[in-house]
């Protein structure tokens, strides 16, 4: 009796993901898209949809994350990374398409507080409580942050001080959360907030935050490569500098 | 680096466990005896991280460790320092999280206990403390060693939780689940398959043992 309602329900189920799939392979565009990236493409794909009435279906989490599942055969047609490091990786595996890799973006490094008073590198110094990263070895924000202190030979004095994120999203949530008063943060994260809030590291302080991304070999999709045409066009590339980045062109 | 964390996660699992047990007994004790209207309420509140996300938890936990909200605030004016990113941060959320495991098999085996030998203690002139450690604990012992049992590995398996308050500090918060996670990200193989072999032995061995111990009290 309770076998039989089982293998109703799972026929069912069954059922109804072979009638759902076909609606999800449509014409669609499948991005695996660094987190630290998707509020900005999720107003570009909007665009993009509109512009040739398709859909654009956004996955995101961190770039390690995205790599492993692409690695592992997942169904995406354009990988938008937060770094050079996991596209040259995904190239030497030969999982792209030749001479797709390309950067589209820069990521700017910015020393973020949420008290009133004025922030500059003389702050960073200064300061005593404990600092907000992104993980150095997992996101690239972190490694800008990490190479920031060690060039202001302030690494090893915040030893047992960083509090570190798993990636650049949660370091933001550390600190607009009122857990960690500073914090370095990605720039397009905190461009709503007062400017005297935020300081902005100089560029020379940390290596390019070089965000590349790559069209996918196992795709069929020809939107993709269409969709890496829109995201470099000036166009695009000056919504993505009004957004805390500075662009690739 | 690997041994800070396993380091770690075995002391956060034994001062969870060790809080749960003590704090656990009389509140499992409580609810087994309890008459009151509000018992399934207490029941939900205590069974609510069995179905709850652990992110979710979490979540709220951040924002109750928050200098900026009142709980957070206590504890900066006791302690001087944050709850969030601390040891004792990680050990008040492992209690919450793991109070279920604990506290369940104990206020069912208390259940089932025979109250009519309570009685006779009690009409032998035993008081009610007495009655407890000569006659309850005594007679409930396998469910106290599986309570442990069970909160000790299920603090050794928590992630979202940690990783939502934690902080990934090494030797203060970074965990064994958060550097296999670590790892993962980082395409560090090796190092994953160390942790999550080791885990996935340590569960089993613990499972096996707990096993063998219900079989040889059911055939007593």
């Amino acid at each position: 009796m309770q076998s039989k309602a089982l293998r109703i329900v799972l026929c069912g189920l069954a059922l109804l993901t072979t009638m759902l799939s076909p609606i999800a392979n449509a014409a669609n565009l499948r991005l695996a898209v660094a987190a630290n990236f998707k509020p900005v493409i999720d107003e570009l794909a909007k665009e993009f949809e509109q512009q040739h009435d398709s859909k654009v279906l956004v996955s995101s989490a961190s770039s390690g994350t995205l790599y492993n599942q692409i690695s592992n055969g997942a169904p995406f047609d354009l990988f938008l990374s937060a770094d050079a490091e996991r596209p040259a990786r995904l190239e030497q595996d030969d999982l792209i398409v030749p001479g797709s890799r390309e950067p589209y973006a820069y990521g700017r490094l910015v020393l973020w507080s949420t008290s009133d008073s004025p922030l500059s590198l003389k702050t960073l110094e200064e300061y005593k409580g404990r600092l907000a990263i992104a993980n150095p070895a997992l996101a690239p924000y972190g490694l800008a942050a990490q190479q920031t202190l060690e060039k202001m030979h302030l690494w090893q004095g915040y030893q047992g001080r960083l509090i570190q994120g798993a990636n650049i999203q949660q370091t933001w949530q550390f600190v607009v959360s009122g857990n960690v008063s500073l914090g370095l943060v990605a720039k397009s994260q905190v461009m709503d907030q007062p400017e005297s809030h935020l300081l902005e590291i100089p560029e020379d302080y940390y290596a390019p935050i070089r965000q590349e991304l790559v069209l996918l070999k196992r795709s069929k999709q020809p939107l993709a490569k269409i969709f890496r045409d829109f995201l470099l066009s000036d166009t695009s590339q000056a919504y993505i500098a009004n957004h805390g980045y500075r662009p690739a062109k | 680096m690997l041994s800070a964390a396993v380091w770690l996660t075995l002391k956060l699992a034994l001062t969870t466990t060790l809080i749960l047990m003590v704090t656990g007994i009389p509140l499992a004790w409580k609810l087994s005896t309890m008459r009151s209207r509000l018992r399934p309420v207490i029941e939900a509140l205590v069974g609510l991280p069995l179905v709850l996300p652990p992110t979710v938890l979490g979540f709220y936990l951040l924002l109750a460790f928050s200098p900026n909200n009142p709980p957070g605030q206590l504890w900066l004016s006791i302690t001087g320092s944050t709850l969030a990113f601390s040891f004792s941060g990680l050990v008040v959320a492992s209690v919450l999280y793991s109070l279920p495991f604990v506290v369940q098999p104990l206020q069912r085996s208390f259940e089932q206990l025979d109250h009519g030998l309570l009685e006779a203690a009690a009409m032998l002139g035993a008081r009610r403390l007495d009655r407890f450690m000569t006659i309850v604990l005594p007679n409930t012992q396998r469910a106290l060693l599986l309570a442990a049992c069970m909160g000790f590995a299920h603090t050794v398996g928590e992630f979202g939780v940690v990783l939502m308050i934690g902080g990934n500090i090494p030797g203060e918060t970074q965990v064994l689940s958060i550097a296999l996670f670590d790892a993962v990200e980082t395409q560090q193989f090796a190092t994953a398959h160390t942790i999550a072999g080791g885990l996935l032995a340590f569960a089993m061995a613990l499972l096996v043992v707990l096993y063998s111990i219900d079989r040889r009290g059911n055939q007593r």
